[in-house]
């Protein structure tokens, strides 16, 4: 008996051990890029990395603005694209598909899941940056292709999240607003959507952090020259396609190197903000 | 008809075409890979190792160093996320401590993989002192899978009829006995579901492995040494058409993503036959 105890006890501390050490990474991987990054501000002053357009390394300007806006350009591009086309498909898989439909739906969404993000990337060099190229004009490389393929990388996200929502929905209060003769559309439009709205914003928030936060695709696509987006179809760089692109050039604790660790942090600080917003959008829905 | 009745169809019409649309995207994308790629892989495609200038080199080392690198990770990783995850199903009691852990566990969910790559960077590479390795390579990527399996864990375990446990523990069983004889196995199937959800993603990662275990590959294949640099397939197609000096760069980079989608397939359904089969058998 004394041993089934023991045993009890020692689960007990290495299982509380294992959540603590999970927790603990967090702190660290904070501290740690944290402290490399913010180092940057002994060199370059803050004014100068948030609001300077110029990056030119090797004469010491350490704009970082063209990052931010491409991040955000091609985060924004993807999200117009993907919002409306996972609501859709969301709607008509939890509402309208018959259930064959269903089935190849999401079977098709696990697939995109599983397709690795640099092959998102390789087809989006090889297949739309051409396409762009010889019918829209400019490079092809750019924010449109990159913003279509982030589209494409977290539209399954936005689709399975807003299909779980819309599911949840208690059928009584649709069934009511048929039974007072709204057609299914009226139905879903007045009734079901609103009840779902906040794990649909939950869903769309986490979609865009996941977008914001994207590499190897976006690096592939974006064209990758250090200055403000000037078109849809010109080569420009994101905080993400800059890190990967420089970082092995950089001597550890230059100056160059630190302004890619606060770029790193700006991206660490903007998704744990979007994971308060997703934290704050589903208690409010509770709420309500 | 009504206006509102046209609007339902309407609506009707646009949704079916949304639905659609998305099945064309994924055929746009899946099938020019499936095309061009699947011919590119035969034996000597996936035996021989890979040249850095010259044409008809395959992916031998960086197949082998995928698979390595993911199994590592999953090793770390797995054991950690699995416990961190019971702690927070049986374990935990309401209250700061729970909601600190939880919301770590979140943000670590949040991290994007480059930053995660840095953080390898930094305690790997430079502070470690080990330049890029597997090693530190599969421990990053370890730190991607760990809240995916916290999160799945807990769910599943969550999903166990609250009537198992009470009749183990009625029966005077600890309360790990009950975890571990009783709550355990019938949770198995979700924690292997997440398993899978964690491996398919490891393997094709790119922006935790490339400042943590390199884009270069041993001189000998299979070569089991955690202290090289290892390219794996994903950043092999990433490293031959960003900067590759190969002439044959696209028929490598086809070749290597159709193998990985095919990998991936492959771990799903390695690991979703015993579980159909675990599952008849509990029924």
């Amino acid at each position: 008996m004394d041993r089934v105890r023991t045993a009890d006890r020692t689960a007990r501390l290495a299982l509380t051990a294992c959540a603590v050490l999970v927790a603990l990474v967090i702190a660290a991987i904070l501290l740690f890029v944290g402290s490399e990054g913010l180092r940057l501000f002994a060199d370059v002053s803050p004014l100068e990395f948030f609001f300077s357009p110029v990056w030119n390394p090797p004469l010491d300007r350490f704009g970082a603005l063209p990052f931010m806006v491409g991040s955000v350009v091609v985060t924004g591009i993807a999200l117009l694209i993907s919002a409306p086309l996972g609501l859709a498909g969301a709607i008509f898989m939890a509402k309208i598909a018959p259930d064959w439909m269903r089935t190849v739906l999401r079977q098709a969404s696990n697939l995109f899941v599983g397709i690795p993000s640099v092959v998102y990337g390789y087809i989006g060099m090889t297949l739309l940056v051409p396409w762009v190229r010889e019918h829209l004009g400019g490079q092809g490389f750019g924010v449109l292709v990159a913003g279509l393929v982030l589209a494409i990388m977290v539209m399954p996200t936005i689709l399975g999240m807003s299909e779980d929502a819309l599911q949840a929905v208690d059928p009584a209060i649709e069934e009511g607003s048929l039974a007072l003769g709204a057609t299914r559309w009226q139905t879903i439009w007045d009734v079901t959507l609103p009840a779902a709205r906040p794990r649909i914003l939950a869903a769309i928030i986490l979609a865009f952090a996941r977008a914001f936060g994207e590499t190897t695709a976006v690096q592939m696509v974006i064209g990758n020259s250090p200055v403000l987006v000037r078109s849809l179809t010109t080569g420009t760089s994101t905080l993400t396609s800059q890190i990967i692109m420089e970082m092995g050039q950089t001597p550890p604790g230059s100056p160059w190197n630190r302004a890619l660790f606060m770029m790193a942090f700006g991206l660490l600080a903007v998704s744990l903000l979007m994971i308060l917003l997703v934290r704050w959008v589903s208690n409010r829905g509770v709420a309500r | 008809m009504t206006r509102q009745q046209i609007a339902d169809r309407v609506a009707t019409a646009v949704l079916w075409g949304a639905g659609i649309l998305i099945l064309l995207i994924l055929a746009g994308f899946l099938l020019p890979i499936l095309i061009e790629g699947l011919p590119v892989i035969d034996w000597q495609f996936l035996t021989t190792r890979s040249s850095s200038f010259r044409a008809g080199g395959g992916v031998g080392a960086q197949l082998f160093n995928t698979l390595y690198i993911t199994g590592l990770s999953l090793l770390f990783s797995f054991p950690i996320g699995v416990g961190a995850g019971i702690y927070m199903a049986e374990y935990a009691k309401p209250g700061r401590m729970t909601d600190l852990i939880r919301l770590s566990v979140e943000a670590l969910a949040s991290v994007p993989s480059i930053v995660l790559g840095l953080f390898g960077m930094i305690i790997f590479v430079n502070y470690m002192g080990w330049g890029f390795t597997i090693l530190g390579g599969s421990l990053s990527l370890a730190l991607l899978n760990l809240p995916v399996l916290v999160r799945n864990t807990e769910e599943a375990i969550r999903g166990v009829p609250q009537s198992y446990r009470e009749g183990s523990l009625g029966l005077g069983a600890t309360h790990w006995q009950t975890v571990s004889r009783v709550v355990l196995p019938s949770a198995l199937p979700g924690i292997l579901t997440g398993l899978t959800l964690v491996a398919g993603r490891a393997l094709g990662e790119t922006a935790v492995l490339i400042y943590t275990a390199g884009v270069t590959v041993s001189r000998h294949f299979p070569n089991p040494d955690v202290m090289i640099a290892g390219e794996t397939l994903a950043v092999r197609i990433w490293s031959v058409t960003s900067e590759g000096l190969v002439p044959d760069a696209d028929r490598i980079a086809m070749g290597s993503s159709a193998l990985l989608i095919l990998l991936v397939l492959l771990v799903n359904f390695l690991i979703a036959l015993p579980l159909w089969r675990y599952r008849r058998r509990m029924q």
